[in-house]
């Protein structure tokens, strides 16, 4: 949700800061509590229930939409390019990449559980009617999707504008409006919806589109191939340090819909550029599948800094419902000294399964990956990065910190892998694992092949968990339970949020202190 | 006196799994007043001071505890603690990734929040920092640590002295202050405590040794067995204590009861 905060804006940060006060639900059953009469609620009933939170983008906005029939098939595929206006070689490519598609199997590899998805049941393409076209302006914007970002506090508006925030708003399959287009154009900078860029700047996308993560990359890459309804587009041209953080904001709406938005950034010579992304969807009891591809090539000296905060609806304390989120995420440092970052802030999904990566082939080249994974209640992660070393002198840093609470089950696993033309390479890895209660899991699978003799490997890893004795001396200097426990979590976070633009890791900080809202058992 | 007690345990029996670790113990402090409590290890000092704090996981089965007249044993720590009981850990918790000062000026605008205070801002609380830095002659680099990580023994102590000097309370309980410090850390250590001394607040120093009480002078010892206060008497009972130790004071008393 943070996708789109800012500066300046003062008044909205205030808004978004309140709406994170939530009520704290206690289990008042005080008078059968055998452990009242002696002073106090023991602590871990007490934080067990303050965890009691509701997911507050919930909501289900009621638009009138045009969809496709469930299911999947080549006539979909068909239909989700025509009603696009797509030029042939892409309805083609699409084609290829379903062809290819059905030849494979689902992976299983993963740690984590779910019911076999069913991918005719889901309904591919589903888009706001009154804007079948697209919106023109934001003026044409149906107003309740304009309430619904609202809500979300993204300031799509024009008097929100100020704020300096480029947004790109993906509402189920359609991109809804980008602001400040004609501002970045100015500088030769191009922020548009995916489908308008097909259409637009088709040369660009050819070139680029696959070209990281190819249809026949992994199964889910193949399904988005095929099927992706909407996503942003990025250019940078040379030279050029695009003035303001892009942004995209994902939501998805409809029942029985999958999100399957393609995102892809260029950052032509010596360009840099900070993209954000957030999402959130309604709470609905039956899953729902988001399989997005996310694709960044950075050439000479380009540097792109991707960050995610990721907030889809978790499902509940049961494990009913809650977002699939099966994302395939991948940067290229094509030209020398380019250097990418990923920054992810995980708190959201039912299942969260993506390992955002960088493929170091340029000489010199930089991978980061920054990333806190929290998972509550029954949620399960299975998230971390790979780091392919091709090109000399490259250099890679992993700092993961993931969060395990309630019966959450949360799980690194990253590959590190310098190849023999990588010469003279370093990474350094750090995984830290924090358990909140007796309930929950963590897990790391790191992966290290070094294949020359000339670059060096460090890996660290720790695990630890909060504890009474934690949460007890800050309780005697009379800080609370819930402060507590979000105080301790940040301070285990704080080198991933000093990687957020600003604003998004005080945002983040808040966000965290949500989801874990007692947690502690 | 007429003075209101700061602390009254009357007759408190308390333990862990169905093992007793406080049989009857009582004690009344007034404002102004140190007092020294000692005892074996094992003898429930350090249960005392978590009971007083609020820790969980001990059962209260007889007893009272009244702070400034209020029931503790119905309060949650948080609210003790707002309220003005301090207690310096003997083994202080590290926190990682969470600044001292930051950490510190959560807990002084908790108190002052609790005090119907206005809060202090980053600019303010600084000032207040500066000058009980000043007063307690102490290096402010600990500051800007985090919470006790990577702190020696001789630094947590400090960083718990420095808590209190800036927290303020009416009642600090100090739990084996003395324990793992070297003979300078000591004397720092106890210098800060004395100042740190007001009419209008206590201390209860709980130790081991006689040796801290070289340096924080008490108005009262008291000596601990068994769960219980077996001696009171002055200072000069620290000393009687080293001389003949533990066994003979408490032999003698038990013979006497």
């Amino acid at each position: 949700m943070l996708s789109v905060r800012r500066r300046n804006e003062r008044l909205n940060q205030v808004r978004w800061l309140w709406s994170c006060e939530q009520p704290i639900q206690q289990n008042g059953n005080d008078a059968g509590d055998p452990t009242k009469q002696f002073g106090k609620m023991s602590t871990a009933t007490e934080i067990e229930s303050l965890v009691k939170q509701e997911y507050k983008y919930g909501f289900v906005t009621d638009v009138e939409t045009e969809s496709a029939p469930p299911g999947l098939n080549e006539d979909i595929v068909r239909l989700i390019s025509a009603k696009k206006k797509e030029p042939e070689w892409m309805t083609e490519w699409r084609l290829k990449a379903f062809r290819y598609w059905q030849t494979m199997k689902e992976p299983t590899w993963q740690f984590v559980k779910y019911p076999p998805v069913n991918f005719q049941d889901i309904t591919y393409y589903v888009a706001p009617k009154s804007q079948k076209d697209g919106p023109k302006s934001l003026d044409e914007v149906d107003p309740k999707l304009l309430e619904t970002y609202e809500k979300l506090g993204i300031p799509l508006r024009e008097r929100e504008r100020l704020a300096g925030v480029a947004v790109d708003a993906v509402f189920d399959s359609v991109s809804v409006g980008t602001t400040y287009r004609d501002q970045l154009a100015a500088k030769g900078i191009i922020f548009c919806s995916m489908s308008e860029a097909v259409r637009e700047h088709p040369d660009l996308v050819k070139k680029y589109i696959g070209s990281v993560v190819p249809y026949t990359d992994n199964f889910y890459a193949a399904l988005n191939s095929a099927v992706f309804s909407d996503g942003s587009f990025v250019y940078i041209p040379k030279g050029v340090r695009c003035p303001m953080e892009l942004s995209t904001y994902f939501r998805i709406n409809a029942a029985k819909s999958g999100q399957f938005e393609r995102t892809l950034i260029i950052a032509d010579e010596g360009a840099s550029v900070s993209y954000l992304e957030g999402c959130t969807a309604p709470m609905r009891d039956e899953n729902q599948l988001h399989a997005a591809v996310v694709e960044l090539v950075a050439l000479d000296r380009a540097e792109i800094k991707y960050s995610t905060v990721q907030n889809w609806y978790p499902g509940d304390e049961e494990g009913r419902g809650g977002i699939y989120n099966f994302v395939t995420k991948r940067g290229l440092c094509k030209g020398k000294n380019s250097r990418i970052t990923w920054t992810q802030v995980e708190t959201g999904s039912a299942i969260t399964w993506k390992y955002p990566s960088c493929i170091l082939l340029g000489e010199g080249s930089k991978g980061e990956f920054y990333s806190v994974a929290v998972v509550n209640n029954r949620q399960q992660a299975d998230t971390g990065t790979k780091m392919i070393h091709i090109g000399k002198n490259t250099t890679s840093t992993i700092v993961s910190k993931g969060i395990s609470a309630g019966r959450g089950q949360n799980s690194y696993r990253g590959l590190v892998e310098i190849r023999k033309s990588a010469t003279n390479s370093r990474n350094f890895s750090q995984c830290d694992s924090m358990l909140i209660g007796a309930k929950c899991g963590a897990h790391t699978f790191p992966y290290i092949e070094v294949k020359n003799t000339s670059s060096s490997v460090e890996h660290e890893a720790t695990t630890s968990k909060i504890g009474e004795d934690q949460i007890f001396y800050c309780n005697q200097r009379g800080i609370s339970t819930q402060d507590a426990v979000n105080m301790i979590v940040n301070g285990f976070c704080k080198e991933v949020f000093k990687e957020l633009p600003m604003e998004f890791a005080v945002e983040a900080q808040k966000l965290l202190g949500v989801s874990l809202e007692g947690s502690v058992g | 006196m007429s003075k209101q007690p700061i602390l009254e345990i009357e007759n408190l029996h308390a333990g862990v799994e169905n093992k007793q670790i406080l049989k009857g113990f009582s004690l009344t402090i007034y404002p102004g007043e140190v007092h020294a409590l000692m005892g074996l290890n094992g003898s429930g000092k350090s249960t005392l001071a978590a009971i007083l704090a609020g820790r969980e996981g001990y059962e209260i089965t007889q007893g009272t505890v009244k702070y400034l007249g209020q029931d503790v044993l119905e309060m949650d720590p948080e609210e003790r603690a707002r309220e003005g009981i301090f207690l310096a850990f003997q083994y202080p918790v590290e926190i990682p990734g969470v600044n001292s000062t930051y950490f510190l000026k959560a807990a002084l605008n908790e108190v002052r929040k609790h005090k119907g205070l206005p809060e202090l801002d980053a600019m303010e609380f600084l000032s207040l920092v500066k000058e009980k830095v000043k007063l307690l002659e102490l290096n402010d680099d600990l500051l800007k640590r985090s919470v006790n990580e990577g702190f020696s023994g001789g630094e947590k102590k400090r960083a718990e002295i420095f808590q209190m000097a800036v927290l303020e309370p009416k009642l600090a309980i100090l739990d084996e202050t003395d324990s793992g410090l070297d003979i300078d850390a000591l004397k720092v250590v106890s210098a800060g405590v004395n100042r740190l001394k007001r009419p209008d607040a206590a201390q209860l120093v709980i130790t081991h040794y006689q040796r801290l009480l070289n340096y924080i002078i008490p108005d009262y010892v008291h000596v601990m067995a068994d769960g219980r206060i077996v001696k009171s008497g002055g200072k000069e009972l620290a000393l009687e204590l080293e001389s003949q130790g533990y066994e003979a004071i408490v032999k003698g008393q038990s013979v006497a009861a």
